[in-house]
Order: C-alpha cells, then sequence, then structure tokens
C-alpha cells in the first residue's frame, strides 16, 4: 500500500472540502482497501466519513424514506419498514456479499463501488478504467461477468450492486452535497454515466461531491421480486439481476417496474420495456417480446453471450412470478 | 531402539481389535481444535521473531522470455526496502509431491505467467508490497507461447497405455455402447492459508517455519534448491492451514526466505499473496477424457475404453494420472486405455485434491450413466453387475473391498428407489434430479517413522515429523497409542511438524494415516514387548487400560511397572510386498439430489457417500474428509474453473471471489456411512486411506443428477448454469 494522508471527518462540509482538494472518502472501505492493497486505486488522501451523522433511517412526508449514507447494507436490509414496504430493497441487499461485508458496507459506499471486471484489477492489464487509453484487456478475454448492454468499445465492465438494482427499479434518488455546501438530488439514471470512451468516469459526481442519502419515494402498489442468478449460491456477483415490481388490474398489468443488474455499466432500466408490458394481459409471448425489447441492442463478447438467453429467461420467469401472484 | 516392520505378509492378528482402552474408531474431537478455533494455534506467518524483514515475490507479466527488473535501482532506494532479490535458485516451478529434489529453478526467464521471478525485502510488510507492486518487469524476447491444450504440442505417455484384447472388436459387436467425451477444468487447491515462509539462518544453519505437508521431502528439496545440505535444513511446520495437494512439495516462497534471509542476514518472512497462491503453486491440468463402453445385453461390459489428455509445462513429468481407477473399477475383458500430456505455458500442473480419480472417476461415472439410461436400466444395477471378480488386468485378487455394499446399502439409506424418471419430477418452478455415482480411489503405504516414549509417570508422548493438515493427524495417533500402551487420549502427547523429529511419510495421497499410524503402532507395540518381559509375560496376554496393567490375576499401574524408567521406541515401516500381491483400493458410492431453476441454476439438495476404507481410525474426523471431498464434490460439478486468458494463459479469476469454491450455502445437509470393514493387506491398522475417497467421482453423482432433472448432459465440467440453459 502506498501511503496516504488519513483525516476524519468532522462535518460533511469539511469532508467535500477535503475530498475536492484531491481526497477520497471512505466509510465501510469494502471495496477501496481491497482497491488500494492492489493499487489500482492509490489516493493521495483517505477521508473518513464514519463520524458524520449519516446514519439514520428517517420517513419523508410523502411516505417515502431518507436512507442516510451510511446507514449499513445489513440495518438497511433489516429495517422494518424496508422489509414491509419496499422488499425488493431488502432482499436485493441480502443477496449481496456476505454477512461480513454487508456489516461494514455503506448505501453511499455500495452504490459507488467499482468493477468486479478482472482485467481492472489486475494491472498488469491494459484496462481503460484503470489507466485511459491503455486499451481493453477484457473484450477478447475472459469476460464471463461482463456487460452486454451500455457498453463502449472502451469498455465492457460491469456494475456489481445488488442493492442499486432495486433502488432504480423503486426511483430512489440520491441527495448530495457539493463543496459549496449546495445540494441535489439526481436519479440513479442521472448518477451513473456509460462508459463511452471515458470508463474512468463513472458518475456525475463532481470533486468533493457527498452522497449523503438516498431517498426513497412512497410504497408503490404490486408485488416485489429481487431474482438473482449466479454462479454459486452466496458471495458471487450477478450474472443477471432483475428487481420486479408489478401492480395488476382487472386481469392486466397496471404498472411495471423493472431494473436490471449484471447486464450493464449501471443498473439498466428501460422505459420502453415497462410500456409494452403495462395495459396488457400477461402472457409467455408478451414476456418474450419485452425480452425482445430488452435486448434489441445487448452484445455478447464471447464468454458472456450466455447473458442474453439468460437475461430472457430471467424476465419471464419473474414476470411470470409477479403476475401470477397478483392474480391469485 | 529401532522396531522395524515391512510390510510383507497380511497382518491377520488384528491386535487393535484386542485392544481395551476404546479410542480407537470413537468420534474424538481434535486435540488442537480449540487453539485453532481461538486463534491461538500459531501458523508459519504468525511467528513474531525479532529482526523480521518482510518480502514480496514479484510475478512475471508474461509467459516467456529474459527477466529485465527495469526499474531495480530505483526500487531499491524507495522507503524501507532492504534489498531486491533476483537469484536463479528461485524456484521457476513448485516442487511436485515427493519429488524429494529442487524443482526447475531460474528467475531470469519466463515460463508461465504469474511465474515468481524477484522478491522484495522490506523492513514492513506494506513497504515491502509497494515496491515489489512498483518494479516494472520486461520481458526481452517474449513469444507467443502455446497456452491452449487443444492445439499444444502432444506428448504420448507410453508407460501409461494399456492395450488389451481388443476394444474396437468389443464396441462393434457390442449390444449397447457408448462413446462419449468430456473435459474439466483446471483446479485451484485454494487453501484457507496461503503459502507462507519465514527462513531464519544461525551461521550455516536454516530453520524454515513453513505451511508443508511432507516435510523430510521438503527438507531435502529446500537444502537441494539452496545448495545446501539437508542437515543444515530445519523445517516446523505445526499447523497447516489446509495444503489439498498445494503444500506436497516446496513451493517458491521458502527458497526466497532462505536467500533473503541469509543475504540479510536476519529473518525474513515471505507470504504468498491471494492472487500468486493461484497463479504460482499447483494447479490440477484441465482433461480431456473419451470414454467407450462397450455392454452385452444384460450390460455387462465386454469393453472399456478410457483416453485422456492432460497438459503440463515444458520439463515437467507429471501428468494428472486420470485413468488410476478405470483400470480396476469395472470388469470388461477388452480394455484400451492412453494419456498424453500436452506442453503448454499455464502455471504447474501437480497434485490437486485427489489427483486422477477426482476427475477421472467422474468422468468413467458420467459415461456409466450414459451407458444405464442408453440400457435403460438402473444405474446402481449397472454397477453391481460389473464389479470385477479379480482386477480386470493383472488378475490379481482386491484385498477388502465392500463396493457392492456401498452401492447396496448407500441406495438405502438415500432412498433411491424413489428415483424419478428423466424430466419426470418437478416442484413449481424447480426441476429435480437424482443422480449416484460410484467412488473408488487407490490405497498407498508409505515409509514412516515415530517415536513413542512410555513416561514414567505413566504418559506417552508420540513424536513424528508428520504433519497434520487439518485431517486430524494429532488425534489419530494419539487414539492408536492410547489403545496400544493402555491410556486415556489426555495422557498422551502428539508432537508433529518437526524435521527434527522422526521422519513420516507426510500428508498426502490419502496414506498419512495409515502409513504414520502404523509406525505409532510398531513403536507402542515394542514397548508393550517390554513391558511383557518386565512382568515375566507374553506381549499378548498383557493387558493395558487406564495405566494399569492387568495380566496372570494381578493388576499393577503403569508408573510401578517403570519405577522411574522411560521405554523409548522407535517405530518403522516400510511398505512390502503386500503392496503388489493384491489390488489395494478404497471403495464407495454416492447420491445425491439437485434441484434446478429456469436460469438454469442448480442446487444440490442433499447428497449422501457410502465409504469403505478398512477400520476407521476416528469416526468424526474420517467422516469430516469425506463430507470436505464431498463439497469438492460439489465444487467440480458446479462451480470450480480456473479461468485462463485465452491469450497469454494467465489465471484471470485468481482471488477467493472469482474462483468459486461451494460456500456454505452451496452445501446441503450431506450424510456419510462408514462401512465396518478390515484390511489385512493394508497394513497392521486394517486402516485404508480416507482422505480424498470423498472426491472421487462425487461431481458425477450431481452432473448424473442434473441430466435426470433437465435431460440435459453437460459434458463439459463445471455444469454452470449457461451450459444448462444451452441444453434447456
Amino acid at each position: 500500500m502506498r501511503s496516504f494522508e488519513y483525516t476524519r471527518a468532522e462535518s460533511s462540509e469539511s469532508a467535500t472540502r477535503q475530498a475536492a482538494a484531491g481526497g477520497t472518502f471512505i466509510a465501510g472501505g469494502t471495496n477501496l482497501l481491497d482497491l488500494m492493497k492492489l493499487e489500482v486505486m492509490a489516493p493521495a488522501a483517505l477521508i473518513d466519513i464514519n463520524r458524520l451523522d449519516l446514519d439514520q433511517i428517517e420517513e419523508t412526508e410523502d411516505g417515502g424514506l431518507r436512507i442516510g449514507a451510511l446507514v449499513t447494507n445489513s440495518d438497511l436490509a433489516n429495517d422494518v419498514r424496508v422489509r414491509r414496504d419496499w422488499p425488493v430493497l431488502s432482499r436485493a441487499l441480502l443477496a449481496g456479499a456476505s454477512g461480513q461485508l454487508r456489516n461494514k458496507a455503506t448505501t453511499g459506499g455500495n452504490l459507488l463501488q467499482r468493477t468486479r471486471c478482472l482485467y481492472f484489477y489486475d494491472r498488469a492489464m491494459p484496462c481503460n478504467k484503470r489507466e485511459p487509453g491503455s486499451g481493453c484487456a477484457a473484450r477478447e478475454g475472459f469476460n464471463r461477468i461482463l456487460a452486454v448492454l451500455g457498453t463502449s468499445e472502451h469498455c465492457i465492465a460491469t456494475h456489481p450492486s445488488d442493492m442499486a438494482v432495486a433502488m432504480r427499479a423503486l426511483g430512489a434518488e440520491v441527495e448530495t452535497q457539493k463543496q459549496d455546501g449546495m445540494t441535489r438530488r439526481l436519479t440513479l439514471d442521472e448518477l451513473y454515466r456509460l462508459p463511452g470512451d471515458r470508463p474512468d468516469r463513472e458518475t456525475v459526481l463532481e470533486a468533493g461531491e457527498l452522497i449523503t442519502a438516498v431517498i426513497l419515494p412512497a410504497p408503490v402498489d404490486g408485488r416485489q421480486v429481487y431474482r438473482k442468478v449466479r454462479d454459486r449460491a452466496s458471495y458471487a456477483f450477478a450474472l443477471v439481476s432483475v428487481a420486479g415490481i408489478v401492480a395488476m388490474k382487472d386481469g392486466r398489468i397496471a404498472n411495471a417496474d423493472l431494473a436490471f443488474g449484471g447486464l450493464a455499466p449501471k443498473p439498466w432500466r428501460d422505459a420502453q420495456v415497462e410500456e409494452l408490458l403495462t395495459g396488457d394481459v400477461p402472457s409467455e409471448a408478451l414476456f418474450n417480446k419485452a425480452a425482445d425489447l430488452l435486448l434489441a441492442e445487448a452484445q455478447g463478447f464471447g464468454s458472456n453471450d450466455f447473458k442474453l438467453p439468460l437475461a430472457r429467461r430471467t424476465l419471464v420467469s419473474v414476470l411470470t412470478e409477479l403476475t401470477q401472484e397478483a392474480r391469485t | 531402539m529401532t522396531e522395524h516392520f515391512k510390510m510383507d505378509t497380511p497382518a491377520t492378528e488384528r491386535r487393535l481389535d484386542d485392544m481395551a482402552q476404546g479410542l480407537v474408531g470413537a468420534p474424538l474431537d481434535r486435540p488442537e481444535g480449540p487453539l485453532k478455533v481461538t486463534g491461538t494455534a500459531t501458523y508459519a506467518n504468525e511467528w513474531q521473531i525479532e529482526g523480521m524483514a518482510h518480502g514480496v515475490m514479484v510475478r512475471a507479466p508474461g509467459n516467456s522470455g529474459r527477466v529485465v527488473l527495469t526499474n531495480r535501482d530505483a526500487v531499491s532506494k524507495m522507503p524501507g526496502v532492504l534489498s531486491v532479490i533476483q537469484d536463479d535458485r528461485l524456484l521457476r516451478n513448485p516442487a511436485q509431491g515427493t519429488a524429494n529434489a529442487a524443482p526447475i529453478q531460474g528467475a531470469h526467464r519466463a515460463a508461465y505467467f504469474g511465474q515468481l521471478i524477484a522478491v522484495v525485502v522490506a523492513e514492513s510488510f506494506e513497504e515491502a508490497r509497494h515496491a515489489a507492486q512498483s518494479i516494472e518487469v520486461t520481458l526481452e524476447g517474449s513469444e507467443m507461447m502455446p497456452v491452449d491444450p487443444a492445439t499444444a504440442a502432444v506428448e504420448p505417455q507410453e508407460g501409461k497405455s494399456l492395450d488389451q484384447g481388443d476394444l474396437e472388436a468389443a464396441m462393434r459387436d457390442a449390444a449397447h455402447s457408448i462413446d462419449v467425451t468430456y473435459t474439466t477444468p483446471s483446479h485451484s487447491s485454494s487453501p484457507m492459508e496461503p503459502h507462507a515462509s519465514i527462513a531464519s539462518w544461525e551461521g550455516e544453519d536454516l530453520t524454515l517455519r513453513g505451511s508443508y505437508q511432507m516435510l523430510k521431502y521438503n527438507r531435502n528439496e529446500l537444502a537441494d534448491s539452496l545448495g545446501i545440505h539437508a542437515d543444515r535444513v530445519r523445517i516446523i511446520s505445526p499447523y497447516v492451514g489446509g495444503g489439498f495437494g498445494s503444500k506436497l512439495g516446496l513451493a517458491p516462497e521458502a527458497v526466497a526466505a532462505s536467500i533473503a534471509a541469509k543475504e540479510l542476514g536476519r529473518p525474513v518472512s515471505v507470504a504468498l499473496q491471494r492472487p500468486q497462491v493461484y497463479e504460482a503453486t499447483m494447479r490440477r491440468s484441465e482433461t480431456r477424457q473419451r470414454i467407450r463402453l462397450a455392454a452385452d445385453t444384460e450390460g455387462r461390459l465386454t469393453g472399456l475404453g478410457h483416453d485422456a489428455r492432460v497438459s503440463n509445462l515444458p520439463g515437467e513429468t507429471f501428468a494428472e494420472p486420470v485413468l488410476q481407477a478405470s483400470h480396476f473399477l469395472y470388469a470388461g475383458a477388452n480394455r484400451k486405455m492412453s494419456l498424453e500430456l500436452a506442453r503448454l505455458h499455464r502455471l504447474c500442473a501437480g497434485s490437486v485434491r485427489a489427483p486422477g480419480e477426482a476427475v477421472g472417476v467422474t468422468v468413467l461415472e458420467n459415461a456409466m450413466d450414459e451407458l444405464a439410461q442408453e440400457m435403460g436400466i438402473d444405474p446402481v444395477t449397472l454397477r453391481l453387475r460389473n464389479i470385477p471378480e479379480k482386477d480386470p488386468e493383472s488378475g490379481k485378487d482386491f484385498s477388502s473391498r465392500r463396493f457392492r455394499e456401498a452401492l447396496e446399502s448407500g441406495a438405502k439409506a438415500f432412498g433411491w428407489a424413489d428415483r424419478p424418471g428423466v424430466k419426470e419430477r418437478r416442484e413449481g418452478e424447480w426441476l429435480l434430479g437424482y443422480g449416484m455415482a460410484s467412488a473408488a480411489r487407490i490405497n498407498v503405504l508409505m515409509e514412516s517413522q515415530a517415536r513413542v516414549t512410555l513416561l514414567p509417570d505413566g504418559r506417552a508422548r508420540v513424536e513424528t515429523d508428520m504433519t497434520d493438515i487439518g485431517t486430524g493427524t494429532y488425534a489419530i495417533l494419539g487414539q492408536i497409542a492410547g489403545d496400544m500402551l493402555g491410556l486415556p487420549r489426555n495422557k498422551v502427547d502428539v508432537v508433529l511438524g518437526d524435521t527434527a523429529l522422526p521422519p513420516a511419510s507426510g500428508s498426502g495421497g490419502s496414506w498419512g494415516a495409515s502409513s504414520s499410524g502404523t509406525s505409532v503402532y510398531v513403536a507402542c507395540k515394542a514397548i508393550r514387548r517390554q513391558l511383557a518381559e518386565r512382568l515375566e509375560v507374553s506381549e499378548q496376554d498383557l493387558l493395558l487400560k487406564d495405566g494399569r496393567a492387568t495380566y496372570a490375576n494381578q493388576t499393577k499401574a503403569l508408573s510401578d511397572i517403570l519405577q522411574g524408567d522411560e521405554i523409548a521406541k522407535l517405530g518403522h515401516v516400510q511398505p512390502g510386498d503386500t503392496s503388489e500381491a493384491v489390488r489395494q483400493a478404497t471403495f464407495g458410492a454416492y447420491f445425491a439430489e439437485v434441484v434446478h431453476a429456469a436460469s438454469g441454476e442448480t442446487r444440490v439438495r442433499r447428497m449422501h457417500g457410502s465409504f469403505a476404507a478398512g477400520r476407521i481410525l476416528n469416526a468424526k474426523t474420517a467422516r469430516s474428509q469425506c463430507l470436505g471431498g464431498m463439497t469438492f464434490g460439489i465444487g467440480i460439478a458446479l462451480t470450480e474453473e480456473l479461468a485462463f486468458d485465452p491469450r497469454d494463459g494467465h489465471v484471470a479469476n485468481h482471488n477467493l471471489a472469482e474462483y468459486h469454491i461451494p460456500v456454505n450455502a452451496d452445501v446441503p445437509q450431506l450424510t456419510v456411512e462408514l462401512l465396518e470393514e478390515r484390511d489385512d493387506w493394508a497394513n497392521p491398522l486394517q486402516a485404508k486411506g480416507i482422505g480424498e475417497l470423498g472426491i472421487c467421482g462425487a461431481a458425477a453423482a450431481i452432473t448424473n443428477a442434473i441430466y435426470n432433472a433437465t435431460g440435459v448432459r453437460v459434458r463439459d465440467y463445471p455444469a454452470t448454469l449457461d451450459k444448462v440453459i444451452a441444453g434447456m
């Protein structure tokens, strides 16, 4: 590990100021410390935000939740309100990592974790995300776990979070604070950038900008499912995951909110797919049409080609479950 | 005083059955268990030695060329750095098990991506790691070397081929035949404790605290690598946090630590980083295996063919012995087998968890399932019909072999009769299937020595350089000595893992317990004889229990008999004629139930194994070995694969997050039945090796169950979901 400055932030104001001057926030550190040991990330200064007062889950006026950025994954997954009204989020959290990691990992940190692309973690390999302009070794390498949607010729990495997929389906927004004290809200769609020609830039956050909370909107009608498909039963990242919330009315799909993990550089959501489903009578043919639409632009790179049929099967299965249950 | 014993004739006297203390066979806890679970057992890298410096090794970023450390001088000046060492005594390849001499060495040429070509030593571990990661390595004259076994040059292994009868004719004339090819990927041992060594010199004498399985060999390997006499080397390895074959032979860090410690004149600790364990210890070779089975109308085999391709680095002779159990498991007059070795530039291939049978029996058992399916008969019945009367190639008798009983008893315990037809059983969205497979593993006795001392106070001490790699050596050696000397378990101290003690067989090849156990038995028997002489009775008439001797209607405490003396005997066992006179092996059967989601994911819902391995020395540790083996079977079947980059052959998934060992959630309730057995041909304990039996074929029970559930035959291991859905 290279030497670095370490500062414990006393306020979000001082934290953002120090980060803007070249520091990197650390909360749970479950990803950052690994990356620092490997020297994939080598921050000159760490700003420890663990003492900031950001570990509360509060109800908002409109019936939603405001989740502090430092709420741990374990606490969030086990919050009685989350389990009752946003079960897809609880299930997604519990599908991720391991018990030990969830005890340390935080809400804000989970959103900002780096890809698990094997070539990103190996400094002997060219990687445009780690070292812009060096190339991408993954495209023609072992890319089983990598993306089929939203990729660019420069990067095919996936975003590894389960939590963020559920949040995307739930329409969550992040609340941030900038160096100048201004706050803003971003949807997850707005937060994450696609790789394009700068895969090293993963979010629109400015230097020093701190995620302070995630805002969940009020619960929506319908049944909620998080389905994660992976190479072993626990402690494996999603090959494909689907967070689905479907409300039925009179035998028809009244509303469908769907987000996908394991497929793209960001938690993926496709409004056209949801539009297609809404108002129609559930059927396998309809679900397959939804999969056609979802995967119209999808492209595999060899060892991840199977993600296309897998995403289809998983989507059809999840929609079957969501619509059957709602009918009974 | 040394008591020599050579295993030349069957040990029919079965003395352990005469003993009264009741320790052997009992499910006793491992005595060192509390130390391990409380973190107070000191593992190799945990020793704190005054003045110790820390070394971190540097990897070759390619698989060929002359190694140049381009910024060596700059790195040498980094904070805390004491030395950057690139020495041609550094190991190019780790040593194979029982090598007993230096493996291929050399740090100036790269042969595979990840080869450890230098060590950077610094005052602190963090400084050493940063400096090691800062080294820039250039490979001059590097070329594209072959890394793909499908296209690499191949060397037939002439000594491994067999051509008996006429297999082609048998296939042609068969009522039913199967000709299938399976592939299995490379596996990594993945021990939890990475390879680690601390070297310290006193003058010309080297002490290495390491994590090794076979110390007497490792000592010679280290001495030879350094160019010094073995008398100058002591290796201490009382606790090993898993080896699974990867610590059979010397690994690169031991030589690096020794060279660095000598150069710097202070102790040096070198632990492999987790990716280095995957890149520079041992891999199991990937295999391509063709099985041909010819059967008559009743399913009796008339022919059996097994042709395999495995791989290794140039210069290595180890070829994954996948044919090992195919030679004797099933009947069939016409037999053809061959093994070929592809030469390529992936990391060294060697012994990993039951080399040979782990994947060889697995594929044979898949083919047997295919034959049973083709014939429409019960897979258990097919096996029962093909248990050969004698070794089908040598004509030798088998020693003990409760194979039939394992198949029948296992089937009953599992509820095999309730087996569904293919794709017949569904629970909601889940498809459910049953599968079974046979287990077989060769049995080996190795030379081993142990000293047993009966102390004046009536305690006993067992000393040997034998290792306990988590298998239960501390437990069973104490049980054998306790039974033979009539002492409760807590009156026997077992001291292991130090080359200053009598040299043992080491832990590997499933031979550790019976080999080192026999040496303890032999020493104890000599002590019994001496006690009997003192009491002027025959050894057979001496009953020892709870520290007292009962003989000729008298009873006397051992301390009273000893009268302040101690009796020390060195037991020395050597294999003899019984190794060749009969076919010795262990047998068993696995039964598995799996379920499938629409995603193609497989979950093992339950799994049972019935095993026969001679006398069971400790029902608890033996069962644990079988549980571990079956868990590895789940890994081979479903998750484990070293993923090599197709261009340079580097291990892409070189960490525990991406090399998928089964986790708890992958492992259901496993049940194990250990059949009562005595094998007089094996050794005087009548025990055979059980360490690896639980893995030898286990994966096939699961993949056969996948077929039963889904109708999909995955012939390319592991049966990951993408391969299952491709056929669904």
